[in-house]
């Protein structure tokens, strides 16, 4: 037993996980900040695309458009490479954030999210019945009330599901920014990898490790989705 | 800033280079496309007969594959492939050093990836086939093949390619991530030509108008396909 336990320790997989973990907390603040940021202006950008006002809405649309139809990659090398070789952008406030490949990748993936969940919760707004919005129009509710007592909790009560897609394919898009130096776990693995020739073992650790966080997240949204259903729980 | 004039075609730009590139990136979409459609009626046969060994292997292969980032499984085939295969061959007693070109890879990888989201389309747009339809078509004396090939599949299609044509949009912008491997697609082209002419705005946001125009029109060519196959379906 003890000698099994001995060559788990002392094998490739084992000591890579722990190297893996250490780049744990690159990734998570890399979600950390882009994940709520996007939440919030998902929701502005949705509202805009549903209001009535044509210019905004089609500008949100034609966002929308080129930021679902361009890799990630793309986008990623376009603010990280592409912002970096501008030079008054060099030479502006703007450089404090852009020469950092953290926060290029928060910029990155912030755009990003926020095209994708911006058309999620366009669909949850348009999907609320009228008479919702009407018998909250006949209690006299103002335009913001009715938004925030109304349209919105139904909304992101319905489309949570779907957004919930969204968030795991976000933490899967935080391996990316691996690819502008930053060194989160996919860059720590892809570093072992390079030092010791074995790619199976490095990956593997990682793997693992992306698993237990989108686990994590699925459950997270579970609970979400529990608590804000109540009506459609099983028992009560 | 910008070198828009690079991008004129033969030996003073970059146009031809990115063409071939272009029609790289629609190869390998293409390629694993029709790979991971294969695997993904594998994967899906697998989940529906009663078995629960295939079942267990099938749903632990999607759920890996689609919990771990893409650019991690590209890295293990593209690093781990050329071992897992030797080591195939040396089964068969042949021990020489093989290594299977960019473009195998990369239509493995990605089809490995795409076949997960396919087979989750698939098997919804089976389970969505009225049981009647198989148990009529039992009733005729039909036997499994034809009935696969005259009831099942022609349903399957007009139910799952809303959903094929999405996993065909992640699909196209995943062949982004084959750049690490070195075929050059579009997004490594920009990369090489944006090294030489130090201006990578020009040669990114050109990848990123090819990406979209390619996404475009597929987009149009799913639509199209879509309407054609639900003649006779009023929606």
């Amino acid at each position: 037993m003890i000698e099994f336990l001995n060559s788990i320790q002392n094998s490739l997989i084992y000591k890579n996980f722990f190297l893996v973990l250490s780049g744990l907390d690159n990734t998570i603040l890399l979600l950390l900040i882009s994940l709520p940021i996007g939440f919030v202006l998902a929701l502005l950008f949705a509202l805009g695309r549903v209001s009535k006002i044509t210019l905004l809405s089609r500008t949100i649309a034609s966002y929308i458009f080129v930021i679902r139809g361009t890799p990630l990659l793309v986008q990623i090398y376009l603010i990280y490479f592409g912002l970096g070789s501008v030079k008054f952008i060099r030479e502006s406030f703007l450089w404090y954030a852009l020469k950092e490949p953290f926060w290029c990748g928060v910029i990155a993936l912030t755009i990003n999210t926020v095209a994708y969940g911006a058309e999620i919760f366009r669909g949850g707004i348009q999907s609320i019945e009228k008479s919702q919005v009407e018998s909250g129009l006949s209690l006299g509710f103002g335009k913001f009330l009715l938004l925030r007592k109304i349209i919105l909790p139904i909304a992101i009560r319905k489309v949570l599901p779907s957004y919930g897609n969204e968030l795991i394919l976000m933490v899967k898009a935080t391996s990316l920014v691996s690819l502008t130096t930053y060194m989160e776990m996919t860059g720590i693995a892809r570093k072992i990898m390079a030092k010791t020739f074995a790619p199976v073992e490095a990956f593997i650790a990682a793997g693992i490790l992306y698993l237990f966080l989108n686990f994590l997240m699925v459950q997270f949204v579970k609970y979400l989705e529990w608590k804000y259903n109540p009506h459609l729980r099983l028992n009560n | 800033m910008f070198k828009f004039d690079k991008l004129v075609f033969g030996d003073a730009g970059w146009g031809d280079e990115f063409l071939i590139a272009t029609l790289m990136t629609l190869l390998v979409s293409i390629l694993s496309m029709g790979l991971g459609l294969f695997l993904a009626i594998i994967t899906v046969w697998a989940k529906i007969i009663q078995n629960r060994i295939t079942r267990f292997i099938a749903n632990f292969y999607t759920t890996v594959i689609r919990g771990v980032p893409e650019l991690l499984v590209i890295y293990l085939i593209f690093f781990g492939g050329n071992a897992v295969v030797m080591s195939i061959a040396k089964v068969f007693g042949y021990n020489k050093y093989i290594e299977l070109n960019a473009l195998t890879i990369a239509t493995i990888a990605i089809a490995v990836i795409s076949a997960t989201y396919s087979s989750e389309v698939l098997r919804a747009s089976y389970l969505a086939i009225s049981k009647g339809q198989i148990e009529a078509a039992r009733a005729l004396g039909m036997n499994k093949f034809s009935i696969f090939f005259k009831v099942i599949s022609p349903q399957v299609i007009r139910h799952a390619l809303p959903g094929i044509g999405n996993v065909w949009q992640i699909t196209l912008k995943d062949t982004s991530l084959i750049s690490v491997t070195g075929l050059v697609e579009i997004m490594r082209q920009s990369r090489i030509s944006s090294n030489v002419e130090h201006s990578p705005l020009t040669f990114l946001i050109t990848a990123a108008i090819l990406y979209l125009c390619l996404t475009t029109i597929s987009g149009r060519v799913f639509k199209t396909l879509e309407v054609n196959y639900s003649k006779g379906f009023s929606t």
